[in-house]
């Protein structure tokens, strides 16, 4: 990518949302470096997802700026949308596949709809990225209904990559998933990464996250309070931070019980 | 909470309803010409929404016609004025009762499908899947059952038409002593190109309210098993009363322009 103006692949400036009364991004900045794989973590109901949703246009911030590319994004429509959204795969918590299709027809859907590839080829394309996600063919078949859970988030990985997309977004990926299924998505994750995607990952599985991600930021009441290198988590000097990896109920963070 | 507040915030609610409503059917509405049109998507909806809805009008249809026949021939049979069964059946069944008890039943059939299914696929973030998949949900999702219900309803109507009078016909002939042929020669007098017009003009409407209700209700349903349901109910009783208002609304302008 020689077109590197900034070396941020995605950038959020000062970012806010609120849903009536409740603020949920109170004015959020986070650069994603190009290339790294950067992890949210944070409680739940902390934005996390929001934020995901922000950058991807399915919500609109009342306020801030998003780049991608350079390129501010969060006022694209029409044409512009179609094109900044073909670079984009995202693996969804609950993998979000489409029940009415088969397996393989819900990983070559972003290639036949989203990008006009012929459906034959979309086909092969499709079994070749199950194959890389560790499923045979004759899952290609199946439908979504028919899987385990752990299935079902590779199917949503195979679909969130077959169109080798320059950022990758993975909300959740191994919640509700066994140790060992978490460790064979993680495994997954880092190699769907070997061609230099960028990735933007949210998790409150820190086990995953240390594995993933080359930098960590922590999100808490809407905003940033830490960002760096992976192996510094665990001196980075915030008390918000030590909690929250530590698990302590203990804290400056008071868990809300009421939303 | 004093009295103000609780019809302020009625009232607000109310109008934000009506707002996002109107930028839903713009959306969809701008949406129908613009390309990619997914024509096997239009096919498929048109074989749900009309194709499997014939059985449940056929019957319905039927067994009005038969049942208005009965009720005019009392109604009639007071001023010995029997002879006009034929004639107001046929205007009864093609002006209001075609159209409005296809509507309804399409609308308890289709309306509540549609909204089940998209609802679904909202909470289950299906529809944000789309969205990243680089893909209109509106083009992909709406704009099809809307065009399909506009299809449909006016075939469906005008099927319900021919099977209403042939259920007033069969109460006739079989209960009410007319001779078949006298009862045939007098509605085919009678039928005139306004009347199967009104009744088709209606169905198209009423099309697209209940594709529209079944649309907009699911694609904004929240949070769960009772969000799904909830939007489910709305559809239904949504649809049903625009049906019955915009019957009125129809059947008063037909009546001042003399149609």
């Amino acid at each position: 990518m020689s077109s590197a103006a900034s070396p941020a692949k995605i950038e959020l400036r000062n970012v806010k949302k609120r849903f009536g009364p409740k603020v949920v991004l109170d004015g959020l900045n986070l650069t994603i470096p190009r290339g790294q794989s950067l992890v949210i973590i944070g409680g739940s109901g902390t934005g996390k997802s929001v934020t995901i949703k922000c950058v991807l246009g399915i919500l609109k911030p009342d306020a801030g700026e998003i780049f991608v590319d350079g390129e501010e994004v969060t006022g694209l429509r029409g044409r512009a949308r179609d094109t900044f959204l073909r670079k984009f795969g995202m693996l969804f918590q609950g993998a979000a596949l489409f029940d009415s299709m088969t397996v393989w027809e819900n990983v070559a859907f972003g290639l036949i709809q989203g990008r006009g590839v012929a459906k034959k080829q979309a086909r092969d394309i499709a079994f070749e990225t199950l194959a890389k996600v560790g499923l045979t063919a004759d899952v290609g078949e199946l439908y979504p209904s028919e899987l385990s859970g752990g299935m079902q988030k590779r199917v949503g990985l195979a679909r969130a990559i077959a169109a080798d997309p320059e950022i990758i977004f993975f909300d959740e990926p191994t919640t509700g998933l066994d140790p060992i299924m978490s460790d064979v998505i993680n495994d997954l994750i880092i190699a769907t990464r070997a061609a230099g995607t960028t990735a933007l990952s949210i998790t409150h599985d820190l086990t995953s996250a240390r594995k993933i991600a080359d930098q960590i930021a922590m999100l808490y009441k809407g905003k940033i309070i830490w960002q760096g290198p992976t192996s510094e988590i665990d001196h980075s000097g915030n008390p918000y931070v030590d909690q929250f990896i530590h698990g302590r109920a203990v804290g400056p963070i008071k868990m809300e019980v009421k939303a | 909470m004093n009295f103000f507040a609780h019809v302020g915030r009625a009232t607000l609610g109310l109008l934000r309803e009506v707002g996002r409503l109107s930028v839903f059917t713009g959306d969809a509405v701008s949406s129908f010409v613009r390309p990619p049109i997914y024509w096997s998507l239009i096919l498929k909806q048109i074989m749900r929404i009309g194709y499997f809805s014939l059985p449940v009008v056929g019957l319905t249809a039927f067994f009005t016609g038969a049942a208005l026949a009965l009720q005019i021939y009392m109604g009639t049979a007071r001023f010995g004025a029997e002879q006009f069964v034929p004639t107001v059946v046929l205007i009864g069944i093609l002006r209001e009762l075609g159209p409005v008890i296809a509507g309804l039943m399409v609308a308890g059939r289709v309306a509540a499908a549609i909204a089940a299914e998209l609802g679904t696929m909202r909470v289950t973030e299906q529809i944000d899947a789309l969205t990243t998949l680089a893909t209109r949900p509106i083009k992909y999702l709406v704009v099809p059952r809307l065009l399909a219900a506009l299809i449909s309803m006016p075939i469906l109507v005008a099927i319900a038409d021919a099977v209403g009078v042939f259920g007033g016909y069969i109460a006739a002939t079989k209960s009410l002593g007319f001779t078949g042929s006298i009862y045939l020669s007098t509605t085919m007098q009678a039928l005139t190109y306004q009347d199967v017009m009104s009744g088709l003009i209606k169905a198209v409407v009423f099309g697209f309210l209940i594709a529209l209700m079944g649309t907009y209700n699911g694609f904004n349903s929240r949070g769960g098993a009772q969000g799904v349901g909830a939007a489910t109910t709305n559809a239904v009783v949504s649809s049903s009363i625009l049906i019955l208002a915009a019957n009125y609304i129809l059947t008063y302008i037909f009546n001042f322009f003399n149609f």
